[in-house]
Formats: C-alpha cells, sequence, structure tokens
C-alpha cells in the first residue's frame, strides 16, 4: 500500500521559556495530514494552534516529539510548505510584483522568468492591472491575495494558512475563500494538502475536509470532526447547522463543577485558571441578551446575533462560566439563576452579585489575602507579577493582573494607582454604595 | 512603536544606576586614556600648524578638505552602526555586552578626548596623517552612536511576520538584507544621518581649529580658515568662510538628504497614506530627467544584478527562527577574549590608580570647583535655551503661518555648527570684561538649543486638536492653559531634548572654556579648561582625573535625573498611546 501520509506530527511538545519560567504552548499533539486533505485546526485563541503551524513550518522547532514531513523529519525550515499570513506579510516597500517576484528570486529563478511567472500567478488570482501598485494603495482582500499569489509561487505541496480571512472584512473573507476554493478543486494548484489555522467554525466547515479542534492550558486535541457534507457547501445545507452545533459543544466545552471551573491559586498545587480576557461590559451584554430569550440557546446562534467573532464570545463566555452566571453544555447556552439576577439587578446590586462572585476567584483571593498581608494593604503590582512569573508567560502574566484589576475595579474590591504601580484593597470591600 | 519614537526617542536603557559592566567600561576607558597618555609624552613640545591663507579661492579647496574628512567618518560610522546593530539585535549573549557598552559611549563627552588622541597620534604616525586621523575619529564618534541605536532597534522592532515570510521564502542572508532589513532601516538611519553629520560639523570645526599652547594642531579646512580670519580681523574673509560653510550644509540638504527622505517616503510600514509625505524638488527633477533614467538603467541597475548574483547562492537550508542561545562561556573566542579584557581592565584598573594616588589635594580641589564651575554654565545654558524654545517653539508647533516664515529661518540657523561661530564670538565678547565667560555660555548654548527647539516644535504639533479645543470650550486661557494643556503634552519632548542637550553642553565646555585666540590663550575656571590646559601642560594625572570626574558627571545625571523623568514623561504624559 502506498503511503499517502504527507505531514506527521508525531507526539509533538512545545516549551517556551526555560526552567521557573517556562510555558507549554502544545502538550503531545498528534496528528496526520494525507495528500489531497484540507484540514482546518480551530481553537480559543492561546490554543497554541499557531504555534503548530510554526512547528510544522520549521520557524520554531519542538521540544519534544517530531514533526515528519514525507517520513523526514522537518529540520530548519521545511522547503515543501509556504505560508500565509494572518497579518499578509507584503513587505510595503515593493510593489505587488515585486512582492510575488521575490519568493522566486530567493528560489534562484532568474530575472525573466520570475516577472512573467509572478505576472501569471497575479492573473490567475484576478490581480492583472495591479502590477505596479504598492500594497498600502489596495484593499485588505486585495492584500490577501497577494499574498496567495506569493504562496502559490514556489509551488508548495502544503499550503498552510494562519488565519488567513480574519484581518478581512465580511464580504471580501466570503469572496477570497470561495476564490481558494474554487482554485483547490479544480486541481490548478500543484498543492496537495492545506493546512488552516483559523478562529471561525463556519469558514472551517464550509472548506475543510477535516476540522481539528484544540482546547488550551495546555494546547492539546479535543476533538476531530470529518466534513463530508457535499461540495460546494452552503450554511443552508442539510447537516451544516447540526455539525456547526456539535463543533461549537466541542470547542466550548462543558462547565465542570465549580472547584475545577474556578482552578486553584497562583502557587498552590493543582491548575491556576487563565483568566479570560473579558469585560464586565462585554459580559453583561451577553447575560441581557440571554436572559431575553428561552433556556438553552445555540452557542453559534449567539455569535450571529452579538456579531462578535468566536474567540472573544468563547472568553466571554468563559468568564460568565467562571462567575457562576452560565452554564454551557453540548454547544449550548444557560443562564443560572445568579446570571438570571444579574440581568435583572440594578447598577449597584449587579456590582455586590458581581463582587460576591469575584471573591471567589482564587486568581482574586490570592491577591486580597497578599494585600491584607501587609500593614497599609498596598502592595506593588511588580510584586504580584513576579508571582505569576513562576506559572506563566511575561505576557499572560500582565494580561492576568490587567484583568483581575479591572475586574477587580469593577467589584470594588481592588483598586490600582496607575502613578506609583500600586495595587490596594478597595476600602468599601466591595459593597457599593 | 512609531515611526516617530524609532527616530527621535534617545534609547535610555532600563537598568541599575551603576553597573558592573559600567565599571568595566569606564575602566577600559581610563585603559585607553592612559594608553593615550603614556604615548603623548612624546609628542614634540612645538608643532607648527598649516598656514592658512585667506584668499577667497582658497575657500573651495579647505570646503572640499572638509567636506571629504566628514565623508570618511561617515561611510565609517555607517558601516560599523550595520555591523554592530546587527551583532547586538541577532545574538542574545552578543547584545547583553554590546548594548551597555554603547549606553556608555555615547554619554561620554567625546570632545574630552580630542587633546589626548590628537597628542598619542602625532607621537606615533606623522604629524599631517596623524592629525587628519584624530579629526576623523573624533567626527566618527559623533556620529556613530544614534546611527547604531537606530538601526539596532530597527532590527528588533522588525515586525514578525516579515521575518517569518522572509524564512518560509527561504530568503538567503542577503537577498533578506537587501530587500528587508535595511528598507525598514532606512528611514530611522536617514534620519539619523541628518543628525549625525550636524553633529559631525561641529566637531570637525572643533578638530579643526584645536590649539594647545605651542602645539598648533589645526588642519587646513574651513574651521581653520574661519579662526584664522577671525584672528586676523578680517572681516570679508570670516563672512566669506561662514557663507560657503552655511551653502554647503544647505545644499547637502537639498541635494541628498531631502530627496533621500522623500525617496524613502515608500519604506513607510504605516499601511495607510499619509497626508503630509516629505518632498523633494531634486528628487522630482531627478525623476523627470532623461540622463538620470539612463544612468539608473544602464549603470546602476546592472551594477546591483552583478552584486546580486555574487551575493545569493542558492540556500540549502534556512534555520529555524529560534532565538540563538550559544552557550558562549566555554568556547575559546570568549575565553580569549574575557582574558583580553580582564588584562586591559585590571592593567587599567593599576595604572589608574596609581596615576590618581599622585595626583595632590589641592589638584582635587580644583576638579571640584572647576565641575561645580562648568555645572553652573551648563544649567544656565540650558535654561537659557529652555526660556526661549519654549515659547517659540510652541509658535512654531501650532501656528502654521508662523510656521511658514519661521521654520526656514531656524532651519538654516541651526545647520551653523556652534564651532564655527566660536572665532567669531571671541572675536566680539574677548574685549568685554567677562568675556571669556559669556562666550563660554554662548557657544554651550548655541550648540544645545536646537535639538530643545526641534523637539518642542514636534511636541507642540503633536498635541492633540481635540483636547486644544475642549480648552477653548472650558476657556482655559493664559497660565492655566499652559499649566494644563501645553507643558504637560511637552513634557516628553522636553526631556528628550534635554537629555541631548545638557550632555552637548558639557562637551562644548571642553572648547569653551580654554581658548587659543590670536596667539593668546584665555581660560575660565571649569572641568572643561581644566581638562585641555591639563593636556597642553603635559599634566597626566590631572587630565585623566578631570576626564574620569566629567565622564561620571554625564553619565550619573542621565541616570539618576534624565532616565527617571523619561520614565514619568513616558507613563504619563505620553499622547501617543
Amino acid at each position: 500500500m502506498i503511503d499517502n501520509t504527507l505531514l506527521n506530527i508525531d507526539h509533538v511538545t512545545r516549551v517556551f521559556g526555560k526552567g521557573d519560567r517556562s510555558f507549554t504552548a502544545v502538550k503531545n499533539i498528534t496528528l496526520k495530514i494525507q495528500r489531497g486533505e484540507f484540514v482546518a485546526l480551530l481553537g480559543p485563541s492561546g490554543c497554541g494552534k499557531s504555534t503548530l503551524l510554526r512547528m510544522v513550518t520549521g520557524l520554531i522547532s519542538p521540544s519534544g516529539g517530531s514533526v515528519l514531513y514525507r517520513g523526514q523529519p522537518v529540520n530548519g525550515i521545511n522547503p515543501y510548505s509556504t505560508m500565509v499570513f494572518q497579518s499578509f506579510a507584503l513587505y510595503p516597500w515593493l510593489t505587488v510584483l515585486d512582492n510575488v517576484a521575490l519568493a522566486l528570486e530567493a528560489r534562484g529563478v532568474g530575472l525573466e522568468e520570475r516577472l512573467s511567472r509572478a505576472e501569471k500567478l497575479l492573473d490567475l488570482v484576478g490581480l492583472d492591472g495591479f502590477e505596479s501598485a504598492y500594497p498600502r494603495e489596495l484593499s485588505g482582500g486585495m492584500r490577501q491575495k497577494v499574498g496567495f499569489a506569493r504562496a502559490l509561487a514556489v509551488q508548495p505541496e502544503l499550503l498552510c494558512l494562519d488565519e488567513p480571512f480574519s484581518a478581512l472584512d465580511v464580504l471580501s473573507a466570503e469572496t477570497l475563500r470561495g476564490e481558494l476554493m474554487e482554485l483547490w478543486s479544480s486541481g490548478q494548484l500543484p498543492t496537495q494538502a492545506i493546512l488552516m489555522v483559523s478562529h471561525n467554525i463556519e469558514e472551517a466547515i464550509l472548506m475543510a475536509d477535516r476540522v481539528v479542534v484544540m482546547g488550551k492550558e495546555p494546547g492539546h486535541i479535543v476533538a476531530e470532526f470529518a466534513v463530508d457534507l457535499i461540495k460546494p457547501r452552503s450554511r443552508t445545507q442539510p447537516g451544516f447547522e447540526a455539525l456547526l452545533d456539535r463543533i461549537y459543544g466541542a470547542i466550548a466545552g462543558k462547565t465542570e463543577n465549580e472547584t475545577t471551573e474556578v482552578g486553584t491559586a497562583p502557587g498552590a498545587p493543582g491548575q491556576t485558571r487563565i483568566l479570560p480576557s473579558s469585560s464586565v461590559e462585554a459580559m453583561a451584554g451577553m447575560i441581557d441578551h440571554l436572559s431575553e430569550t428561552a433556556k438553552g440557546y445555540d452557542l453559534y446562534k449567539l455569535e450571529n446575533d452579538l456579531g462578535i467573532d468566536m474567540g472573544d464570545m468563547v472568553q466571554t463566555i468563559e468568564m460568565a462560566e467562571m462567575l457562576g452566571f452560565a452554564t454551557v453544555n453540548q454547544g449550548d447556552i444557560a443562564l443560572t439563576p445568579l446570571g438570571q439576577a444579574f440581568s435583572d439587578a440594578s447598577i449597584l446590586t449587579r456590582k455586590e452579585l458581581f463582587a460576591n462572585r469575584a471573591r471567589r476567584l482564587p486568581m482574586v483571593k490570592w491577591i486580597m489575602d497578599m494585600l491584607r498581608a501587609v500593614p497599609d494593604q498596598i502592595l506593588p503590582w511588580k510584586v504580584f507579577y513576579t508571582a505569576l512569573l513562576r506559572e506563566f508567560p511575561d505576557d499572560i502574566a500582565t494580561r492576568q493582573l490587567d484583568v483581575a484589576i479591572d475586574w477587580g475595579r469593577y467589584a470594588e474590591l481592588l483598586d490600582y494607582d496607575d502613578r506609583d504601580e500600586t495595587l490596594s484593597l478597595d476600602p468599601s470591600g466591595g459593597r457599593a454604595s | 512603536m512609531t515611526l516617530r519614537a524609532r527616530i527621535f526617542r534617545t534609547p535610555l536603557r532600563e537598568g541599575t544606576v551603576f553597573s558592573r559592566a559600567d565599571a568595566v567600561i569606564l575602566l577600559i576607558l581610563a585603559a585607553l586614556l592612559y594608553l593615550g597618555v603614556h604615548l603623548a609624552t612624546d609628542t614634540p613640545s612645538i608643532i607648527t600648524g598649516p598656514i592658512i591663507r585667506l584668499d577667497a579661492d582658497t575657500l573651495p579647496y579647505y570646503a572640499l578638505l572638509s567636506f571629504g574628512r566628514m565623508l570618511a567618518a561617515y561611510i565609517l560610522s555607517l558601516a560599523f552602526s550595520i555591523a554592530y546593530g546587527y551583532s547586538a539585535a541577532r545574538s542574545k549573549s552578543a547584545e547583553r555586552w554590546l548594548m551597555p557598552v554603547l549606553d556608555v559611549l555615547q554619554s561620554v563627552p567625546i570632545l574630552s578626548f580630542l587633546p589626548v588622541v590628537l597628542l598619542a597620534l602625532t607621537a606615533i604616525l606623522p604629524q599631517r596623517a596623524a592629525i587628519e586621523i584624530a579629526a576623523i575619529v573624533l567626527i566618527f564618534t559623533s556620529q556613530a552612536w544614534n546611527l547604531t541605536f537606530s538601526f539596532y532597534q530597527s532590527m528588533r522592532t522588525l515586525p514578525t511576520e516579515y521575518r517569518e515570510a522572509a524564512a518560509v521564502y527561504r530568503f538567503s542572508r542577503w537577498v533578506r538584507f537587501k530587500n528587508v532589513e535595511l528598507p525598514f532601516a532606512s528611514l530611522g538611519l536617514i534620519w539619523n544621518s541628518v543628525m549625525s553629520w550636524a553633529g559631525g560639523w561641529f566637531f570637525l570645526m572643533a578638530a579643526e581649529i584645536f590649539t594647545l599652547g605651542d602645539r598648533d594642531f589645526r588642519l587646513p579646512g574651513l574651521g581653520a580658515y574661519l579662526q584664522t580670519a577671525a584672528a586676523e580681523g578680517n572681516t570679508s574673509a570670516l563672512l566669506g568662510g561662514l557663507g560657503v560653510l552655511v551653502a554647503m550644509i544647505i545644499a547637502l540638504d537639498q541635494l541628498v538628504w531631502r530627496p533621500l527622505l522623500a525617496w524613502a517616503e515608500r519604506f513607510k510600514v504605516s499601511q495607510v497614506g499619509n497626508d503630509d509625505p516629505a518632498e523633494s524638488w531634486f528628487l522630482n527633477a531627478l525623476k523627470r530627467s532623461w540622463v538620470a533614467g539612463a544612468f539608473t538603467d544602464k549603470v546602476i541597475a546592472p551594477l546591483l544584478r552583478q552584486i546580486d548574483r555574487r551575493l545569493t547562492p542558492s540556500a540549502a537550508l534556512i534555520p529555524s527562527l529560534e532565538p540563538v542561545e550559544t552557550n558562549t562561556l566555554w568556547n575559546w573566542r570568549s575565553i580569549l577574549i574575557g582574558l583580553l579584557a580582564a588584562g586591559i581592565i585590571i592593567w587599567g584598573g593599576i595604572s589608574t590608580v596609581g596615576l590618581l594616588a599622585q595626583l595632590p589635594l589641592q589638584a582635587w580641589l580644583d576638579i571640584a570647583v572647576g565641575a561645580g564651575a562648568t555645572l553652573l554654565r551648563v544649567v544656565i545654558a540650558v535654561a537659557i535655551a529652555l526660556a526661549w524654545t519654549i515659547p517659540v517653539g510652541v509658535l512654531i508647533g501650532t501656528n502654521p503661518r508662523a510656521a511658514k516664515i519661521l521654520q526656514p529661518v531656524v532651519q538654516i540657523a541651526a545647520s551653523i555648527p556652534a564651532t564655527a561661530l566660536f572665532p567669531v564670538l571671541l572675536l566680539g565678547l574677548l574685549a568685554l570684561p567677562a568675556g571669556a565667560n559669556m562666550a563660554a555660555v554662548i557657544l554651550m548654548l548655541l550648540g544645545t538649543q536646537w535639538y530643545l527647539l526641534f523637539n518642542i516644535i514636534a511636541g507642540a504639533s503633536a498635541i492633540p486638536r481635540d483636547l486644544g479645543f475642549t480648552s477653548d470650550l472650558i476657556g482655559l486661557r493664559g497660565w492655566r492653559r499652559w499649566r494644563t494643556l501645553t507643558l504637560p503634552a511637552l513634557f516628553p519632548y522636553i526631556v528628550t531634548g534635554l537629555i541631548t542637550s545638557s550632555g552637548g553642553a558639557w562637551n562644548a565646555s571642553i572648547v569653551a572654556e580654554y581658548t587659543n585666540f590670536g596667539g593668546q590663550t584665555s581660560r575660565v575656571i571649569g572641568l572643561g579648561a581644566l581638562i585641555t590646559s591639563a593636556t597642553a601642560d603635559g599634566n597626566y594625572a590631572l587630565l585623566l582625573a578631570s576626564t574620569l570626574v566629567m565622564v561620571s558627571m554625564v553619565v550619573l545625571t542621565n541616570r539618576l535625573l534624565w532616565r527617571r523623568l523619561y520614565r514619568l514623561a513616558e507613563s504619563r504624559y505620553r499622547m501617543d498611546q
């Protein structure tokens, strides 16, 4: 039997940093991609999907396990793969044509040939006439077309897409997706497989043959879904919504019991949960919306109703779950009685309800306990930051404190003085006056 | 980081007030100084300078000589900056050493080394060559640091996706440098080149007119021409020389820097259009010119292709983008460098202590008094500069009509190196009672005010219009408006300007406080005068002590005062967040 495996990600782990300050981005991931396959990687932000993609292209190397391409371990940049970037990564000082031709120059293609090949590719993506334009003169959608033309110019076997449509407006994204699918299914591309990172579930179902859902802390594979809807696909196709619902269920997970949901305090044994980066306003907005509808609301509908992207929504849902205002089960979200009470409450009562719950979060509690232990109940921000560095990388530690301060200020539990960069206990102690 | 930030912010590195790295670097400097002093004892006690003719037809020749020195030093600086900045940005272990070294080097008042460098070089090289090299080295040290910081910053702030795309598309080092790194750094490099040239003229003029007692180190050039003209009281030659200098600086601005800046607009990273792009009539003319077009097509393009062919090997393996963390502790090269550095440091330490121990108490008192006097002059110069630049800067920055008239005047005035005006100043002031003191302060002022003014103009024009309107609406006027809106908004820019200005003022004290004019030496009490006269008298212990004191004063002011104010400015008064 011929082995059709192009890419074999074999028990791959990636750790950033060293020793005390290390952070596991992905852990023990195994995934195979066959020739002819289009695989989408989905997951909330921070689940390591981009890290995985960068290991496949060889931009970074795994700390454990191996990435095998055609059976050979990837060493340095994988010569058979290429990547399309979320932010396009076009060089603004080069014209559209030069951006594409440069990728060929680097492969040693002669001047005449690279110009003619680049022009042909720009024709293919529908950009003839724009050869001498600079990227800044183009719309987002057209810039990403240049990104695709550049990627296709080097005739990659494996095309890696890093959220290629998420920086585009809705209409351009839709058009570009359609055009890519047309090229891919018509067999005009030399490409044999596509691996796309996305945080848009609909997009993944519309395009991929297989959807792999990842979870975080640390990044791991939660579930895989084969998409066997007939092509070309549309959102109104039978089976589409059912699949959407199932994938949503896998991503949002299921609300656990309270101890697991809130995790443990920094420094204490057990998993310290990362506070979701969402604001009180966003959560209140979602709760208000949910309170107007029946119980057990489909998550994917919520995404459409609120008009925010999945990444942000997952964070907001997580916040509501953590605080005990909502529960999630099998792709449905429902308010708890407490959540209902929050929605009905006045501004001041909301603050109190919120404070009562926030106070129980180990992270907030840990900060408050530390503040209580010092004489004037005031500590520099740096103290907390340094303590958190033992469990989280730099940027996450900073974000954690930002979120905790934001919630704590709203709940009137904590005060933060930006001038001296100090945290202190709010004298009102969470009783809104 | 915004482009403005990459260009104008003097990088102040975080860290302790005085680290081990600082001590090591100061000791190395002391060792170098000591070596120079050692050599300097062999210098002949009388050196005759070149005869400077004041005929008008010699002016182009002198101008060409001065320009040549500038160009040589600039090319050296650019090469150094790219190599140094590149190594520091690419390797973590190199960065740990290279950046603190640069940090101290840029705060060292370079002119305090001029006397020693001159003497040391004349002792080992033929006179003319030694003086030429000393001048070029001096200009280099005034140009290189900000260029290096700029290039390093660019390499550090190169967007990750550019680097990733370069790796994924298998760019070789040359392709990456030519198409990604250099273009990204170019705007910062060009802006800093403009500043470096301005600084360079200042030092070149100082080096060209330098005399120490009976040793005349003048170099044939515009600086020497100006000094000779002033000493002989030849007003028409004086004006002619200044005219040629200003004309040369304006020509460079119009024919080189402005076209380059306009051309470099394309390297701006922002994806949106710019309302106010830099323009240049000369560049536009070049673009229309048939000759220039033919030259590009027939000569430059093939040349570049030739270079490309030489430098573009098809890359076999492109490494991952992991930060390079080599274990530098145990490879032989670093051991060798470490041993060498340790040797220099120990030798420098011992000889420095030995030399300093010879110094009588009286000399230390002189140094303390001198340091106080120079500090006072620096404070006065900076205060005067602040007093006039804030109102004028705000006027230019907020009032387009005033800007239209004043901006070009200010630019031309700022382009004249203060040291070139020094002979003129002396001519007018030395006859007055406190003339020498006044001349010293004015020279410091001339050297420091422009950078402050340009920063304030930039700050005033960056005050958000909404805030201005709001202040109008709530009726903020007069002093209250200054206190609540204008001054806080200007604060970060004033601090940035002050850092450079005060450093420059210290530097200028070395040429300002001790002068030889028309065969007569005049000096005032001050650290700069001590440094220069100690060199002239061959009192090397005093020279070493006073130089080290000056270096420490500048470095400590930076660390204790400016760094704190800068941090405050960054965290509380930034408008462009």
